[in-house]
């Protein structure tokens, strides 16, 4: 068991800051604020953040602000980034529409 | 080695054990919940469908799903602070032929014998609740008390409210040992040594429940398999209800967000390898898509962008184990919800907390005893 896994361990008071308005997922419009303020309510992984906000899981499925969004978290748990998970990334790489996925077999007699 | 005492230990930090973490802590009773992943509610808590209904249900556990719809979930995103985005339109389950209209009678029979209201209506019928769907369904199940919620913000706002009235959770800890001391059930003994105590200690650990109960001689006979699901990008609405099929091809439901939520099968789900993480297989989602566009014909042009997989804790009668472990006192159980925990995880956690703190239950949960497996003859 290390310092990261007690979700009661004290990480300050959640504390109001200038830029807390600045959207930093721009698919879904998450905050800094609704950010940090997620962290003081136990998100402590970046896959808890993404659950909880939807940060991450727009159109870009958060290849422009992971790396962000991991900041900011860090920041409020006063860990390293390097502290925290990669984002996990699943198929498909980019959105497919249905009829394309579908048809896989493309070989085969209709 | 450290040592931490605690009124009661929950082993599992998904849904089932967030929630009853939650009626506890809303009870002032001390609980420390211990997740073996760094993620509160990785498992089939974070993967579902979002169903949340009585419709198809075994009879035994269709009292519990009940008092859950009726008692606890028209409030409960006020009551744990996030929006559980919970919808009570309806469940319908389409059909396009004479062997599915025979499954989905059946089903109805089944809901009417227990004073559930589903009813049977045919295909005009339900393109008048959805016209999008295709003129090939001929019939569904309509139950108008069934719905639909967000599995990822309802798990993390039990857990959220619980921890904030001070349930202590821990994640990365793996429970390795239940281990009784003079006779009766009250320390856990984790990978790194760390010893937990408490008076009483639930094992909803989903499928690694097993294992876990089989320390204290206790087998609860469960499978698993792997199913996936896939979310397509916001989609103008279409509508609220929850769906699925008699042949269970695929269910699912479009989210406040927009985007649709669909699970279905491939057919291997028994057979799918355990890559150590659930992960899905390449000719999983093109069968889910093959499914839906059979069904909504519209949707063939809705972008998926993201698949999932996630395993499903089977029993072997299809129905969960829950309750007291008699034989080792202090122990109780509420594992093997068989691919339908999420609907019903609210009322669990209700009871179990009742069943901690006061003995007893107000619905009858007898017949998902831990020892009612016999064999055929």
């Amino acid at each position: 068991m290390n310092t990261l896994s007690d979700r009661s361990r004290d990480i300050g008071e959640f504390v109001s800051q200038p830029g807390d308005e600045m959207i930093i997922c721009r698919c879904e419009e998450i905050t800094k604020g609704e950010i940090r303020r997620a962290v003081h309510e136990g998100m402590f992984t970046m896959t808890e953040i993404r659950r909880y906000l939807r940060a991450g899981m727009g159109l870009c499925q958060g290849q422009t602000c992971s790396k962000l969004v991991k900041g900011i978290v860090a920041r409020e748990l006063k860990v390293s980034p390097a502290d925290l998970e990669p984002a996990t990334s699943r198929v498909p790489m980019r959105p497919i529409e249905m009829k394309v996925f579908a048809n896989e077999n493309e070989d085969e007699d209709e | 080695m450290i040592s931490y005492k605690a009124d009661v230990i929950i082993i599992g930090g998904g849904i089932i054990g967030c929630a009853t973490a939650y009626y506890l802590a809303k009870n002032n009773i001390s609980v420390t919940v211990l997740e073996a992943s760094d993620y509160i509610g990785n498992g089939g808590s974070s993967r579902n469908g979002g169903g949340v209904r009585q419709s198809g249900r075994d009879p035994r556990e269709l009292p519990l799903v009940m008092y859950g719809i009726r008692n606890l979930w028209p409030h409960l995103s006020e009551e744990i602070g996030v929006d559980t985005e919970y919808h009570q339109d309806g469940n319908l389950r389409l059909g396009k032929n004479v062997h599915h209209r025979e499954i989905l009678q059946g089903l109805t029979d089944r809901a009417n014998k227990v004073g559930l209201d589903v009813r049977m209506i045919d295909g005009d019928e339900v393109r008048k609740i959805i016209p999008y769907l295709s003129d090939e369904v001929t019939v569904a199940s309509w139950c108008p008390t069934d719905g639909h919620a967000n599995p990822l913000t309802t798990t993390l706002g039990y857990y959220k409210t619980a921890r904030k009235l001070g349930a202590r959770f821990y994640t990365g800890v793996k429970v390795m040992e239940l281990r009784k001391v003079k006779g009766e059930l009250r320390r856990v003994l984790t990978d790194d040594g760390s010893v937990f105590e408490a008076d009483q200690i639930m094992v909803a650990a989903g499928y690694e429940s097993r294992k876990l109960l089989g320390s204290v001689g206790i087998d609860v006979p469960m499978t698993r398999s792997l199913l996936e699901a896939l979310v397509t990008e916001a989609e103008p609405h279409l509508f609220d209800q929850m769906l699925g099929t008699a042949d269970a091809d695929f269910y699912g439901h479009q989210t406040k967000h927009g985007s649709f939520v669909f699970g279905g099968s491939s057919g291997f789900e028994g057979f799918n390898k355990d890559n150590c993480t659930p992960m899905t297989s390449s000719i999983t989602a093109p069968a889910i898509c093959r499914g839906i566009m059979k069904y909504f014909p519209d949707l063939a042009d809705a972008k998926i962008v993201r698949t999932w997989a996630g395993w499903s804790d089977k029993s072997a009668d299809g129905v969960p184990v829950l309750g007291r472990v008699e034989e080792v006192p202090g122990l109780i159980v509420a594992c093997a919800f068989t691919g339908h925990g999420f609907g019903i995880a609210p009322a669990i956690g209700d009871q179990m907390a009742k069943l901690i703190m006061s003995g007893t239950t107000d619905i009858d949960i007898s017949a998902l005893h831990y020892d009612r497996f016999k064999a055929k003859i």
